[in-house]
């Protein structure tokens, strides 16, 4: 193991360690820290130059406030619906595609495998003009189909990638044995690989699902109304017109961020794996 | 069923699974990238006839400040993004230990990363805010006169480049963690005995054994650094005056904004953009291309 575990250190080294760890991470969330207090510290709190101290109370009227004068609940719910179909239809995508790259010989393979991971990093900038010009001209500008199927098909480089070399580390004599008994190949799919990239599917799923709740640029290019933007969008709009009304734009950004912590907190051995998995092999 | 129908099944299995996948991928992102280049000889407000104009943009380019401006903000973001991969190296490594809630410590470590780029952007923006933000407190209490730091054109990019590393350095910190809990344990305790220790062990030892996590770690830290474009909207807006631009940042302005809509422009911008991006895609595609093949 590295470093030397701390247990072989003299007791006093180890208790520094202990109060070392939780000082750092104090250090380390301050300014996450900072922006939950606010966003609890009641209004008159600011007004009076309250800013680092004690709040007053606990002002959980703030939340309050942020639903009943700002569309945040419709952000919210339009997120999800961006999300949702995106993280099914991704990740159907990417079972074909990296099946097919990881069991089948075929001379332009490796092509179209690498077609995809070089896709997956390109800046959004060079896609942004033609795609927001074909959403427009489909008729699903400021949709949240048109936004998801956008999603669906970029999310499918990055997802092929990691799904191709799960499968590929799967043991290949489980196919063979099937083929010489004359099974299928879509039942093959279907039957004996599917059932086991339950671990990467469900790893994969909570990454797109934070990736795409995430996500701003395409929020902002293909959607501007908040009856479709998601959250990101929203919030950055909002805090255009909460012009240092600290206690409201932190209560927002709490909420935004709370469902991708959530997720992350539930499915946590996944989301590491899948950040690792599909990247460090 | 006949062999010869099984033997047909399986070359043209693949392409049935790959079809939708590729077809989704050829039009949202392959053809796109095509479609702008050939944008880029255009001047195009979106809407109307697009006039073929040749060169001009690139040609405008050459002349534009503001270009300028993006293009060194480009640099340095790529240059300061890299401190990414030290730092969080070294918190890797500083909580890879097994005392009792460290699971609990590495996730909440890691908390910055799982949360949206425009909630730390305002996250950031709170911090540094004159007056309000705690950063600023601190200054102020520390030297007697607080710093606007998103209001100053000299700090407004490293302040903003900042407020990026937090969720970049998390990133990587998760993947030098997985990668410290496989490295070999005998060759650490071969290279003990062999009186190994402190930054020896590390550089000789240890990081060779980490290789492809610092490989994914460069990787993701230069198309994270490069793509770098919700920080500047959510934080400044490319301001002071412009000054916080990057090429991504300002490509939006060109094409999508109150200036007004010139698609074209922003197109060739988002070659330029592009073709520096291909530089360091084309290496990292050629790396894992000899990988794959010498397998």
């Amino acid at each position: 193991m590295f470093p030397r575990p701390v247990e072989q250190l003299s007791p006093g080294m180890q208790m520094a360690y202990k109060l070392a760890v939780p000082v750092a991470l104090f250090l380390w969330l301050l300014p996450l820290l900072g922006v939950a207090v606010t966003s609890v510290r009641p209004a008159s709190d600011l007004a009076q130059g309250n800013y680092f101290g004690m709040p007053s109370g606990l002002a959980f009227e703030n939340y309050a406030l942020v639903f009943q004068n700002t569309p945040m609940l419709q952000y919210i719910l339009n997120s999800f619906w961006v999300t949702i179909p995106t993280v099914i239809g991704a990740v159907a995508l990417s079972c074909l595609t990296g099946f097919a790259l990881a069991i089948y010989k075929f001379p332009s393979n490796l092509i179209i495998f690498f077609m995809f991971v070089a896709g997956n990093f390109v800046p959004f900038q060079i896609l942004m003009v033609p795609v927001r010009d074909m959403t427009l001209q489909l008729g699903m500008y400021n949709t949240w189909y048109g936004l998801a199927l956008f999603h669906i098909a970029f999310q499918s480089g990055f997802c092929t990638l990691f799904m191709r070399n799960f499968i590929k580390s799967l043991p290949f004599e489980l196919i063979e044995a099937a083929r010489v008994e004359g099974v299928a190949e879509w039942r093959i799919f279907w039957y004996i690989v599917i059932p086991l990239m339950r671990p990467a599917i469900a790893a994969l799923s909570v990454l797109v699902f934070t990736f795409i709740w995430n996500d701003f640029f395409w929020a902002t290019v293909l959607t501007n109304s908040p009856e479709t933007q998601p959250v990101t969008a929203g919030l950055s709009s909002l805090n255009g017109q909460w012009i240092a009304q600290w206690h409201l734009v932190s209560a927002g950004s709490i909420l935004a961020a709370l469902p991708p912590v959530a997720m992350f907190f539930l499915m946590q051995k996944h989301f590491i794996a899948g950040l690792t998995l599909g990247a460090v092999k | 069923m006949s062999s010869a129908w099984k033997a047909h099944q399986r070359r043209l299995a693949p392409w049935l699974f790959l079809a939708p996948g590729i077809l989704m991928f050829l039009v949202y992102v392959i053809i796109p990238i095509f479609q702008s280049m050939w944008i880029s000889f255009y001047d195009w407000d979106g809407l109307g006839q697009a006039q073929w104009i040749g060169t001009e943009n690139y040609v405008e380019l050459i002349d534009d400040d503001a270009f300028y401006t993006s293009l060194k903000n480009n640099v340095l973001w790529l240059v300061l993004y890299m401190l990414a991969v030290p730092a969080g190296l070294l918190i890797a490594i500083f909580l890879n230990q097994t005392i009792p809630g460290m699971r609990l410590y590495k996730s909440l470590f890691f908390f910055p990363f799982v949360i949206s780029q425009v909630v730390v952007g305002l996250i950031f923006s709170w911090f540094y805010a004159p007056g309000f933000g705690l950063l600023y407190g601190i200054i102020e209490s520390l030297t007697g006169t607080g710093v606007a730091i998103l209001a100053d054109d000299r700090y407004v990019t490293y302040g903003i480049i900042a407020a990026g590393l937090w969720p970049q350095i998390a990133y990587v910190m998760i993947l030098y963690l997985t990668g410290l809990n496989n490295v070999a344990p005998d060759q650490v305790e071969a290279a003990r005995l062999d009186g190994a220790k402190g930054w020896k062990m590390l550089w000789y030892v240890i990081l060779p054994q980490l290789r492809p996590a610092t490989f994914i770690a460069v990787v993701v830290t230069v198309i994270g650094a490069l793509r770098s474009f919700d920080l500047v909207s959510v934080m400044t807006d490319g301001g002071p005056y412009g000054s916080s631009r990057v090429l991504s940042f300002y490509m939006y302005e060109q094409a999508l904004s109150e200036y007004g809509y010139r698609m074209g422009y922003g197109a060739a911008i988002a070659v330029v953009l592009f073709a520096i991006m291909m530089v360091f895609i084309s290496g990292f595609i050629w790396k894992m291309w000899r990988d794959e093949t010498e397998r």
